[in-house]
């Protein structure tokens, strides 16, 4: 079956072997080596093994228990985070760390040890997992957590996918008096001001985030939103999702569109400044509204970019890849600008580290795309940062050894039967 | 009589992907009380801690029995009824093998025809007996558009969903003047691990939470036949109309 990930780069065949609870061992029998997909949300080539097996995850997709006043939630792999929110908010528990979008699987969200917008209060996914079960492709399970087989954790978190397959996990969701959040949007007009919101806002609030233009002409100004939990309480009426209906023929983002778009974007925002009141569903996954959003980047795809740059070198090298982008043709609409927390993550190879994220999206316009990026990464590396695995298709090995430095102690606990597309380019020696 | 205020409904086969599905809409109204019989009794109980985690205030039971055993069925379904009136049935038991196998196998032939005709049939006769009784319920069967016209690559299966559909459409008639429905429901391709080994061009599988919020909503209106999705009516209408002499040229 033809498999892509949400970039929509490529379509390769792969054998798809649907796992459910009573046939797990099928992992083992596999004579290629296969990877765990679920939703496929991840950019780029980590969920993907071209000519292999995937392992479809949909069907793990169990609750097993959990305890109302601890807060404990066991569930199986494929279980969608969106799913824990509504069966969970209702009952006064949310999951503490969410990505920007809800239709990723738990599996997922370990296993890439993803991020949201609170990352400065609560770290990353991994950080929530009290345990997991990992099964190898020999057969052998492993239970483990911070106090039992601590290294196969910390490897399995964030070790996209590649140690064995999470078959389930515990986790520990935070009390949450209701589905509310209290929002503000600010304009600010440079670079410089969204370090200085960023930081006034760290201590109160505990959800920022920032929305960049990276247009030549307003390059650096963007809006910041931070959001607090509310108990405000209201009935919310759920909007009709939009949905993309059809891959149109070019991107609908290209260099006429975009300034329109970044100006409609920036305005509309802008125009709604101040304190609002919002649905967890709009604040924390404003793109799930559009289904198949993806889509609109036309038949060739598009890449996603995503890096973390230490703080000390942040403002100047986030202001010279602004430069870089608004000097090529390549334009990038749904650009995000946030800081992370003092915290490293738990997981050998986790994204999150101190510093500042930049997350930026290109239609795919072939080599002059690959080109700014290859430019993008040399700022990257200079500055002594990493770029994102779940969103990554074309990084140097060189780039990904810097970013990566426990990758050595990490790759102890590879799973022999498990590749994928990322792996085969960044892990093996040739 | 004292009113009884929960909603019982029986899912037969409730490992099964779709009825799964149905069960995760059901569980969260108000009021429900699920019964869930299984040939197995571990895999049907890890199915009730499922929904007993999405909905604690629901009552949920697991019953054992054997799927093709007049008796057992019998026992099973006059145990449900004896404990209250039913609300709703869903009968959802239902496997696909290869159609090659069934050829060569009359083995899996008979494991075909027996669990995909046979054992719904039976207990919807038995179920329906008791709905009848309290001239009251809704029991919904699952055929398949693959039963609309058998064809070389899934007779057998096609023609055990077909017997099915006669099944539910002589419920039907019988009940006509009752109170009680009988519905029949055709899935077409389905995202399900019975399906798995199933790679058709050009087709989209839908997936089992969407089949199961129509199999719902199609038992909510007591509807007589419902397609789901809904296209499969309009090319199953065309395919039920080509004339043999081309039908029978097609690769299908």
């Amino acid at each position: 079956m033809k498999m892509s990930s949400w970039g929509r780069l490529s379509a390769e065949e792969h054998r798809v072997l649907t796992l459910s609870r009573d046939r797990l061992n099928a992992i083992s029998s596999s004579q290629k080596p296969g990877l765990a997909y679920g939703m496929g949300r991840s950019y780029g080539d980590v969920c993907l093994n071209p000519g292999n097996t995937l392992w479809d995850t949909h069907q793990l997709d169990h609750f097993i228990e959990f305890d109302a006043k601890t807060g404990m939630l066991s569930c199986e792999a494929g279980v969608l985070l969106g799913e824990i929110q509504k069966i969970m908010i209702p009952r006064g528990w949310m999951l503490p760390v969410s990505p920007g979008t809800q239709f990723v699987t738990l599996g997922g969200a370990i296993a890439n040890d993803i991020h949201g917008k609170n990352h400065h209060r609560f770290g990353s996914f991994g950080d929530h997992v009290f345990s997991l079960s990992l099964l190898r492709t020999d057969g052998q399970i492993i239970e483990c957590s911070l106090d039992k087989n601590s290294n196969w954790f910390s490897a399995t978190i964030g070790g996209v996918g590649l140690t064995g397959l999470i078959t389930q996990a515990c986790i520990q969701l935070r009390p949450v008096s209701g589905p509310w959040f209290q929002s503000e949007s600010i304009a600010y007009s440079s670079l410089k001001d969204f370090f200085q919101l960023a930081d006034d806002s760290e201590r109160d609030w505990e959800y920022t985030v920032s929305w960049v233009d990276c247009y030549s002409k307003h390059k650096g100004r963007g809006i910041f939103v931070r959001g607090n939990q509310s108990d405000h309480d209201s009935p919310y009426v759920f909007p009709k999702k939009l949905h993309v209906p059809f891959t149109p023929p070019i991107s609908l983002i290209n260099r006429f569109s975009l300034p329109l778009f970044n100006a409609l974007y920036y305005h509309r925002l802008a125009k709604k400044r101040g304190l609002e009141f919002i649905d967890y569903e709009p604040f924390l996954y404003p793109l799930d509204n559009i289904l198949e959003w993806n889509r609109i980047y036309g038949t060739h795809g598009f890449f996603q970019y995503q890096c973390v740059i230490p703080r000390a070198q942040g403002l100047e090298s986030i202001t010279e890849m602004l430069n870089q982008i608004s000097a090529s043709t390549e334009g990038s609409f749904l650009s995000v600008l946030k800081t992370f927390g003092q915290r490293d993550a738990l997981g050998m190879i986790s994204f999150p580290k101190p510093g500042v994220t930049l997350a930026l999206d290109f239609p795919n316009k072939g080599s002059s795309t690959l080109k700014l990026l290859t430019r993008l990464d040399s700022i990257v590396q200079a500055a002594q940062g990493r770029i994102y695995l779940a969103k990554d298709t074309r990084m140097s090995k060189a780039l990904f050894m810097q970013g990566y430095p426990r990758l050595g102690e990490f790759l102890k606990y590879k799973d022999p039967g498990i590749s994928s597309a990322l792996s085969r380019r960044l892990m093996e020696t040739e | 009589m004292k009113m009884q205020s929960k909603t019982r409904t029986v899912i037969v086969s409730a490992t099964s992907c779709i009825a799964q599905e149905c069960a995760r809409l059901w569980v969260i109204e108000k009021d429900a009380e699920l019964i869930l019989v299984g040939r197995d009794r571990s895999r049907t109980e890890s199915v009730a801690q499922d929904l007993r985690v999405r909905a604690p205030q629901a009552s949920i039971e697991v019953m054992e029995t054997n799927f093709e055993d007049p008796q057992a069925i019998q026992t099973l379904a006059d145990t449900i009824a004896s404990t209250g009136k039913i609300d709703r049935v869903l009968i959802a038991q239902g496997i696909l093998p290869q159609q090659a196998d069934c050829q060569q196998d009359l083995n899996i032939s008979y494991n075909t025809l027996m669990i995909d005709a046979v054992s719904p049939a039976l207990f919807a006769e038995a179920f329906v007996g008791h709905l009848q009784k309290n001239n009251h319920g809704t029991l919904a069967l699952l055929g398949s558009v693959a039963g609309d016209r058998a064809r070389k690559s899934m007779y057998t299966y096609g023609s055990a969903k077909a017997l099915l559909e006669h099944f539910a459409r002589g419920l039907q008639h019988r009940c006509a003047h009752s109170k009680v429905k009988v519905v029949l429901i055709k899935p077409g391709p389905t995202n399900t691990p019975m399906t798995t080994h199933l790679e058709i061009k050009g087709i989209k599988f839908a997936s089992a939470n969407r089949v199961a919020k129509d199999i719902v909503s199609a038992m909510n209106r007591g509807k007589l036949v419902v397609y789901t999705p809904k296209i499969w009516f309009a090319i199953m209408t065309i395919i039920r109309i080509i004339p043999s002499f081309i039908f029978n040229k097609m690769n299908l």
